[in-house]
């Protein structure tokens, strides 16, 4: 009975779209009313933008298998371009500012994706490494892009939509939070379309793709575009909404490989999983804080703190790639199936 | 007789030997029964060499597949067969020679058309998409069809929702020609290997090729699934009207189920004829079971 029930969960859940339904209700409407500027500020707004970055870096990754080391380097782009789309085009909107941000990142990423139709794996990885220190290295050698500034950080402008200004916490929480539910409605249409089959099949056999017809030199280039298309947008968030500064010290190596931490743990192809994964990654290191203060006290202090941060984390990375490779999305549905059949026992 | 002759022909054989084979001609071409062979012919090899560094997988191969019949393809193990397969599909370039597909002849079959020309093809070891569930995996065989861009795809108007419903049903349909709508929603990788290379019949099979290429496709099954898959392949040519290139190694299936079978050997066609007539040839005989030695009672030593 058992079996059969965890092998059908269908009658118990809800439909998809329900879901997806509550979950906005509950961000648009019951996060605000009862939120404060500490949890937009330090939690969900970098959980947004961290969302969107692993969300697009799971397209490459997870669903297209292109293993990408460069994501910082795309949002980096993305948050520049948008800044200077801005700054320097005359009655050019925000919005407009942003897709132009994304498409400067798509073409970033085209180029920096040419090695894919040769190189596989790792020396793939290590060849998008190069456009996390080529891009770096670009913005801090060519002050053109910072607008000359001294330091090198400029404040990000206002967010502003048709006249509307998202002002405070709150307002830049609902500004990133439509940006996001936009691009994860329209990236959940494109990976259950043909091209995202299009993708899983150049990921898990790339010759038997080739030989039905799927157009695979064409579809990686895609993958990648897309793919940075929507890590750019991730980076003028994390810019515009969160730090409310552009630098490009924030978009390093550790930036990248955090988002591919965020991809793995919430689980690869999969759209929640860049959710589940950004949520652990930013909501862990503030648990631990105030686990570690509340139970030790003074000793806690913040180098401590930075030090058993990594060690946790790195050994929750290990202890997930071992015991639950496909990340917390399996792990979610498995606890939910399991209620789900007890439920219906009772 | 069910018997695989993979063990058998593993041996390498004697040079000697090996020239004894080379230097037998081809049988004349044979007058009644079949057909011209330049007229309904859908595939023709003319004079395929391929070459590994210097080891030699087909030499000077001339092979016709005529519309609508089932083409096996036996010999031992390093025959050439599989060569042969990807030649065909293109994932090979021959040396010399040229395959002809639909009137054109091609030096290599550029793959990313295959699909396009009209020819499918199935491989020796799975290469099913173990991420995809069943029935996306069979929809996927209809990926050259599509003709929406990805924009159109996301936002769900106009041809990309034609095309969209379109591929689903005929992979629907696929499924239930194959009896394996029970199983649409599972992901293919979770499957028991029979229906797995059932599911790669179905995705090869969804295009509704003319020419389907199948590359051991009852590698490793026991004799009911055989027989069954043996079934399938034939219902399919009927349903259809494919032609069928298929490799084999159980003999009893391949003479139970094709019209023409053509032998291999070290990389040269020693035989290609009706099942009957390969079953008393004996060149083929020879081929698998080893060549009689001249001096049988050993006189004289």
């Amino acid at each position: 009975m058992s079996t059969i029930t965890s092998a059908m969960p269908v009658n118990f859940t809800f439909p998809r779209w329900i879901t997806s339904v509550l979950l906005l209700a509950v961000a648009y409407l019951v996060i605000p009313a009862i939120g404060t500027s500490y949890l937009f500020e330090a939690i969900l707004l970098p959980f947004l933008a961290l969302s969107l970055a692993g969300l697009g870096l799971n397209i490459l990754t997870g669903y297209a298998g292109q293993v990408s080391l460069g994501s910082a380097a795309f949002m980096a782009v993305g948050a520049f371009a948008a800044f200077n789309f801005n700054l320097r085009v005359e009655g050019l909107p925000l919005v407009g500012s942003i897709v132009l941000a994304g498409f400067a990142a798509a073409t970033i990423g085209l180029v920096f994706g040419l090695p894919s139709l040769r190189l596989k794996g790792f020396y793939l990885a290590v060849s998008t490494l190069a456009a996390q220190f080529f891009v770096q290295w670009a913005l801090t050698k060519f002050s053109w892009f910072s607008n000359d500034s001294a330091s090198g950080v400029i404040d990000a402008p206002a967010l502003s939509v048709a006249g509307f200004v998202f002002e405070g916490a709150v307002g830049r929480y609902y500004f990133a939070l439509t940006v996001v539910s936009v691009l994860t409605f329209l990236v959940h249409r494109l990976v259950n379309s043909q091209t995202g089959r299009n993708f899983i099949a150049i990921r898990d056999n790339e010759t038997a793709a080739r030989i039905i017809g799927v157009p695979v030199l064409k579809t990686k280039l895609l993958a990648f575009a897309v793919s940075s298309f929507i890590v750019g947008v991730a980076g003028v968030l994390w810019a515009f909404a969160y730090l409310r500064t552009v630098e490009p010290a924030g978009f390093n190596l550790d930036r990248s490989f955090q988002i591919l931490f965020i991809v793995i743990i919430g689980g690869l192809a999969s759209t929640r999983g860049a959710f589940f994964g950004a949520a652990l990654i930013v909501v862990f290191p503030l648990v631990l804080s105030r686990l570690g203060s509340f139970l030790l006290g003074d000793i806690f202090d913040s180098g401590v703190l930075d030090m058993t941060q990594r060690i946790v984390l790195g050994a929750l990375i290990i202890l997930f790639l071992i015991l639950e490779p496909d990340g917390l999305v399996a792990l979610w549905d498995r606890i939910r199936r399991r209620i789900g059949s007890a439920l219906r026992r009772t | 007789m069910t018997l695989a002759f993979g063990a058998l022909g593993s041996a390498p054989f004697p040079p000697d030997i090996q020239e004894h084979l080379a230097g037998r001609d081809l049988p004349p071409p044979r007058e009644d029964g079949i057909r011209d062979a330049t007229n309904d012919a859908v595939l023709a090899l003319v004079g395929v060499t391929l070459s590994f560094g210097g080891v030699v997988a087909l030499q000077d191969i001339d092979l016709v597949a005529r519309r609508g019949e089932i083409l096996a393809i036996i010999g031992p193990n390093g025959a050439g067969k599989s060569s042969l397969i990807n030649v065909i599909s293109g994932v090979y370039r021959p040396d010399r020679g040229h395959v002809r597909l639909a009137g054109r002849a091609y030096a290599q079959v550029p793959t990313q058309k295959l699909a396009r020309l009209g020819i499918a093809r199935t491989f020796q070891n799975l290469a099913l998409f173990k991420g995809l569930n069943v029935l996306d995996n069979v929809t996927a065989g209809l990926a050259h069809k599509t003709r929406s861009s990805f924009v159109e795809q996301i936002v769900g108007l106009g041809r990309s929702r034609t095309e969209e419903i379109e591929a689903r049903n005929r992979a629907e349909r696929v499924l239930d020609f194959l009896h394996l709508s029970h199983v649409g929603e599972r992901l293919a990788g979770t499957l028991p290997y029979g229906l797995q290379k059932r599911v790669e019949l179905a995705r090869a099979l969804v295009a509704e090729p003319d020419i389907l290429l199948l590359d051991e496709p009852m590698a490793g099954m026991t004799a009911t699934e055989k027989n069954e898959m043996a079934g399938f392949v034939r219902a399919s040519r009927d349903e259809f009207g494919t032609t069928v290139v298929l490799i084999e190694h159980d003999i009893g299936v391949v003479m139970g189920l094709s019209d023409r079978v053509a032998v291999l050997d070290y990389g040269r066609k020693i035989a290609d004829d009706t099942p009957d007539e390969i079953q008393r040839d004996q060149r083929v005989i020879d081929a698998y079971l080893g060549v009689t030695p001249e001096n049988e009672d050993g006189e004289g030593i």
